[in-house]
């Protein structure tokens, strides 16, 4: 398993290239961090790989995760799992029909279903809060129940927007910890964008600069 | 990629093609014809200016012209001066959320309703006059039109009555989009008083963000009928009325001169407008050159405080009408200088009861077709939007405003021969139609920004654990946004019960409403008949705005970030 990108670029509605074009490959397992100065696209560099991209933005070079060209493909099947610095829980829904939204549909019947998001909820700690109210939640146990919703969808690789430049000092470190042991053992090749040097180190994997082209 | 999303955008702009541009262009067009004197129907087919001088001959016109003026831009621009004074002095002190849910009523209840409330309150009869007569040792009525009056007073009071609760709502939320403390906190220190800071520094700032609104305002006064029946002067009436009562003159023949006047309406209505674009200019100008000059002035104060006063004042007489409504349908005995009814019954409710319960079920009707086909047609562009990823393009955002800005009168009854050629005319289908060009941009507008403000990440979040759009929206977005969708179907249930011409020209005077038959009923009669009908009126909104406020806090008791316990 490996995600690729080839000579990606991302062009604006002006027609200005964002960065310069960036070719990658990251192993399964691995986590690739990519820095730069904000406002350099690296939001919009995810965007671009998790098939999000708005109109008006221009996309060159490709996409490949596990070999298969996926830079045309919407976003719902690609299977690359996106994080936010936010936990954006669905707020209509209870923490545990949140895990249960993007559990695949090939995992059929109730119960199953349920025992799946019931060992995800322990896992992370969150176990008896199935019915809860994700607004009722603190912010540590919402970013595991994300992080959790995330994983249960089975993806083939995971962006990671810096997911944790919104929580705590003290949080951050164990959900620095947490997070990056589930990538490890769920050997998906992963990407983080973040503007924090302790979140790369955490993360134990290369580092790349994401090179800005316009004037400053 | 964008195959669903290009269809669907598809879709939404051939159902807005032919369903609201299409008809607001015929519908001019065939006036316009009108007006140039051709009217194949009645062997009228050469081109000629005869229904312009037969306009400018009619008993009264040049009257009507000039109250139209008055009354129209006058009540605009007052309302403008008394809403952006009322927020400049209370905007720190109060609860920006309790103050639109107070105003509520307000937005809510019909133009018609209010008017013949109003008429309850004003008229020497009316209670004010009860509340002056033991001071002033009246026994009877005093013998002075303060309903109708030939300077179109009442009117204009109505208007503004409407009108300041509704700009109140659009300053305040664009005060929102504003760090006003901050602003305000800045140009204090600079030595500015809050009134002056509020002029130099937080309305040139407010207007780019309410100049539709107040163009929606100007084009309404100008052009309104219902409430200019009830309250304004009746010989001559303003324009809009006058030309009303043309159009279904029993000369046939009169078309002609009504189609010029309704042009005539329009072009009234483009030329105000206009002239508010160049004093928008001018004012530009002059403050340029004004704040430039660094006067610190605090002497706007006492201005700010009147301009509320006065607002407090309006919306005191507008609670005292709606609860006139009420107290008049249950009247039995009240005889002149009494407070309250000497007896109470419910008599007119019950003796009226054939009546109003075929107006209710008609107006039912035809608030829940507009309001389902509106709200289907806005959720198909918004998601249509969202699926291309794009915002909206100027035109779409001026073509959602346009029936709004378009004096009914001017496109009315060339419509009306546009439906006859479909063989549409004089049916239920003719009338949801005709309701449906001024309820969906309401619908639309209210709709569109709480739209977009739901985090694009969520939806991102959503799609990127394997959700398709068709699940994006119904699983997502729908539950999410169920309070503003709610809330724009109220203000659509509002718009469609308030709506009176369109129901009178498409439906040939067969299907009448609580609103048509109110109108009708407020020119004599009844009183207690008459309020039962405004009542009823008033009522539907009102309840519409409770459920949409109700509905999500059942549905999301259990969810504190929807449940409306914190939000909005």
């Amino acid at each position: 398993m490996s995600l690729d990108l080839d000579a990606l670029s991302i062009r604006s509605v002006n027609g200005t290239a964002l960065f310069q074009p960036l070719t990658l490959h990251i192993p399964a397992g691995d986590v690739v961090t990519v820095m730069g100065p904000s406002g350099v696209g690296k939001s919009t560099l995810l965007d671009a790989i998790g098939g999000h991209l708005t109109h008006g933005f221009h996309l060159s070079g490709t996409v490949h995760l596990n070999g298969r060209d996926v830079t045309d493909l919407p976003a719902e099947a690609r299977r690359i799992g996106l994080m936010f610095q936010d936990a954006l829980l669905f707020p209509h829904l209870s923490v545990g029909d949140n895990l249960s939204f993007g559990l695949p549909a090939n995992l059929r019947g109730r119960a199953p279903r349920r025992a799946a998001v019931e060992e995800a909820l322990s896992q992370a700690g969150l176990a008896g809060l199935y019915e809860r109210d994700p607004a009722t939640l603190s912010g540590g146990q919402r970013a595991r129940a994300a992080l959790m919703r995330t994983l249960l969808a089975d993806p083939a690789a995971l962006l990671l927007d810096e997911p944790f430049s919104k929580l705590d000092a003290g949080l951050r470190d164990e959900m620095r910890e947490f997070t990056f042991a589930r990538v490890k053992s769920r050997a998906v090749p992963t990407l983080m964008v973040t503007h924090d040097p302790d979140d790369a180190a955490a993360a134990g994997g290369p580092v790349i600069a994401l090179k800005g082209l316009m004037a400053p | 990629m964008s195959h669903d999303g290009r269809l669907l955008r598809t879709a939404v702009l051939v159902v807005v093609g032919l369903g609201l541009i299409a008809p607001i262009a015929i519908g001019l067009w065939q006036t316009g014809r009108a007006a140039f004197g051709i009217l194949p129907a009645l062997g009228q087919d050469m081109v000629s200016l005869g229904p312009w001088h037969e306009l400018a001959d009619l008993p009264g016109f040049a009257t009507s012209l000039r109250l139209t003026l008055v009354t129209g831009i006058g009540s605009t621009l007052l309302s403008l001066v008394l809403a952006t004074g009322f927020c400049a002095t209370v905007h720190a002190r109060m609860n920006t959320s309790a103050g639109a849910r107070m105003l509520t009523p307000f937005l809510a209840i019909p133009h018609a309703a209010m008017a013949v409330g109003l008429a309850f309150v004003l008229a020497p009869s009316g209670w004010i006059a009860r509340m002056i007569a033991p001071h002033a040792g009246w026994d009877r009525p005093p013998d002075i039109a303060t309903v109708s009056d030939g300077w179109g007073l009442a009117l204009t009071l109505g208007l503004m009555i409407k009108e300041v609760p509704f700009l109140l709502l659009v300053i305040l939320s664009a005060l929102s989009q504003i760090p006003v403390a901050r602003h305000m906190a800045a140009g204090r220190a600079l030595g500015y008083g809050r009134g002056i800071v509020w002029i130099k520094m937080i309305m040139p700032q407010v207007w780019p963000l309410i100049r539709l609104p107040v163009w929606v305002v100007l084009a309404y006064g100008l052009s309104v009928v219902d409430m200019a029946i009830i309250l304004g002067p009746s010989n001559p009436p303003t324009l809009a009325v006058a030309v009303t009562r043309w159009f279904s003159d029993p000369d046939p023949l009169m078309i002609l001169p009504a189609s010029a006047g309704a042009i005539l309406q329009a072009v009234i209505v483009g030329l105000a407008v206009a002239m508010l674009m160049v004093a928008e200019a001018a004012v530009k100008r002059l403050g340029r050159w004004w704040i430039r000059r660094g006067g610190r002035g605090s002497s706007a104060e006492p201005g700010l405080w009147a301009a509320s006063a006065l607002v407090m004042a309006l919306m005191a007489v507008g609670a005292l009408a709606m609860v006139s409504l009420v107290v008049w349908s249950m009247a039995w005995r009240w005889s002149f200088p009494q407070l309250l009814p000497e007896s109470w019954s419910l008599n007119p409710w019950s003796s009226a009861q054939d009546g109003w319960m075929r107006a209710l079920s008609n107006t039912l009707l035809l608030a829940g077709a507009t309001v389902g086909l509106s709200l289907g047609l806005a959720i198909a562009w918004l998601e249509g939007e969202d699926r291309a990823r794009r915002s909206r393009a100027p035109w779409a955002e001026a073509l959602i405003y346009l029936p709004l800005l378009i004096p009914q009168i001017g496109f009315l009854y060339g419509l009306n021969v546009g439906f006859l050629q479909i063989g549409l005319s004089g049916g239920i289908t003719a009338v949801i139609w005709a309701q449906a060009l001024f309820v969906f941009p309401y619908v639309m507008i209210a709709l569109s920004d709480p739209w977009r403000a739901l985090d694009p990440r969520m939806i991102r979040a959503a799609a990127a654990l394997g959700a398709g759009p068709g699940r994006r929206l119904w699983a997502v977005k729908l539950p999410v946004l169920i309070r503003p969708i709610l809330t724009a179907a109220a203000i659509g249930v509002a718009v469609s019960v308030a709506q009176y011409l369109p129901t009178l020209f498409m439906g040939a005077g067969r299907i009448a409403t609580l609103t048509t038959e109110a109108v009708t009923l407020s020119s004599g009669s009844d009183r207690r008949v008459t309020g039962v009908y405004a009542t009823l009126q008033a009522g539907l909104p009102f309840a519409a705005y409770l459920a949409a406020f109700l509905i999500p806090a059942i549905l999301h008791r259990n969810r504190r970030a929807l449940s409306g316990a914190s939000a909005t």
